[in-house]
């Protein structure tokens, strides 16, 4: 049975993080196993606890008056769900929803922010890699408002 | 130069503007191709369109073609139906690198109608499944309701093709990923040193694609992209569909990604 730490290694956030660091972040999380058509967060909600998906899938969604809930991204093992606990308010801006039995590590974000204060060196590598995964989702989200194949020009 | 006349023999609605057309050779023999090669298709009155071939290239008999309607003529050539003839020139232009990637795992990676230019190169690597590695196909679109051939990528998956499908949005009820194709590279798993990537979508996308697949390792010179430009005599003749020293309807318009990068450069080609 593989330990917290090295169930966080496995995930493309903290692959190849140092193993002390590991160890500080696995200190602020659990295992945790959720049904399908679970809410793990909720817009205007206290953003207390992000995930890391072992397995499953959590589908990330807006909601719309009249127009129920929108998916914007489904998030695969390995992926992160939820950076708010990160910033102030700490409020969540989106619902995120299992749409499979999930197999989880929820990570307490306030006490990840109080290591990351307490341990500079810590907090610096945790946001380079929190800010190149932002950077990643902004990518493909403009690519999603590119709309790529509205006007596509191919032969067929 | 002279268009052959081909018969309509079946029309299907694959989505709201898109539409797969098989055709039978009226007065010559099978139109035997490659994968990745495509025809000039024509509907009289309306004009002359290149289009990739989408059909068996071990069944020449029937010749396949799945088209959008986004003009005069491809909108004529997807009203044509069953006993309609149109005119056919080709097949023309470079194939997908199937025979030399035997040995290989290979990633297909299509967007939106993209896929269609790709399916003959997934249906010859199926039926000689044993020369290959891992075959991948990710495959994005605009919305569930605009996919491509949904029913036969489960008869695929069950040949031995892993198929991961994405769109860009979608509704509660759809359960498979939303997301943008190029995060699908990511999770593929794919060995970047054994690797040939073929993609075919909409140009943007496969620059993000390709940029995907370099991140991750795999090279230049093993990716190859299906190109469109303005073809029009389809023979190399007349020079509209120039990229660089290049002309699509003639060296490609599949293009190992290494020779078509420093051209894509150029914000004037």
């Amino acid at each position: 049975m593989k330990t917290l730490d090295q169930l966080i290694a496995a995930t493309s956030l903290f692959a190849g993080a140092r193993p002390d660091h590991l160890e500080v972040v696995a200190g602020c999380a659990r295992n945790v196993h959720v049904e399908a058509d679970t809410y793990l967060l909720r817009e205007g909600q206290p953003a207390d606890t992000f995930f890391l998906i072992r397995r499953g899938a959590v589908a990330v969604e807006v909601r719309g008056p009249g127009r129920g809930a929108l998916v914007i991204e489904t998030l695969a093992p390995g992926d992160a769900v939820g950076w708010s606990w990160l910033f102030e308010p700490y409020s969540w801006h989106l619902d995120a929803r299992t749409i499979e039995a999930c197999s989880l590590v929820a990570i307490d974000g306030a006490c990840l922010r109080g290591k990351c204060d307490a341990d500079h060196e810590l907090g610096y590598e945790l946001m380079r890699r929190f800010a190149a995964e932002l950077v990643d989702r902004l990518q493909a989200t403009r690519m999603q408002l590119l709309d790529v194949y509205g006007n596509a020009r191919i032969p067929g | 130069m002279v268009p052959e006349p081909f018969e309509v023999l079946s029309r299907r609605r694959d989505t709201a503007d898109t539409w797969t057309l098989e055709l039978a050779a009226c007065e010559r023999g099978p139109l035997e191709f490659l994968p990745g090669q495509f025809t000039m298709l024509c509907a009289g009155g309306a004009g002359e369109v290149p289009i990739s071939i989408s059909g068996d290239p071990d069944r020449p008999e029937t010749l396949v073609h799945t088209v959008r309607a986004v003009g005069l003529a491809t909108a004529a050539i997807c009203s044509s139906a069953p006993g309609r003839v149109l005119g056919v020139r080709g097949p023309f232009g470079t194939p997908w690198p199937v025979q030399a990637a035997e040995g290989a795992d290979v990633v297909i990676a299509a967007g939106g109608i993209g896929l269609a230019p790709l399916r003959p190169a997934v249906l010859w690597m199926l039926a000689r499944r044993e020369r290959y590695g891992r075959l991948v196909l990710l495959y994005g679109g605009r919305a569930p309701d605009q996919l491509l051939y949904m029913e036969e990528l489960k008869e695929w998956a069950a040949r031995g093709l892993e198929v991961l499908v994405t769109v860009d949005s979608a509704g509660p009820e759809w359960l498979g990923h939303v997301g943008v194709v190029t995060r699908l590279v990511r999770r593929a798993g794919i060995d970047p040193g054994s690797a040939v990537a073929i993609t075919c979508g909409p140009e943007v996308m496969m620059r993000f694609i390709v940029a995907a697949l370099v991140e991750l390792g795999v090279s230049r010179e093993r990716i190859h992209a299906s190109m469109e430009r303005n073809m029009q005599c389809g023979i190399g003749h007349c020079g509209h569909c120039q990229l660089g020293p290049t002309l699509v309807c003639r060296d490609g318009p599949v293009y190992r990604w290494s020779e078509l990068a420093p051209w894509l450069a150029i914000r004037e080609l």
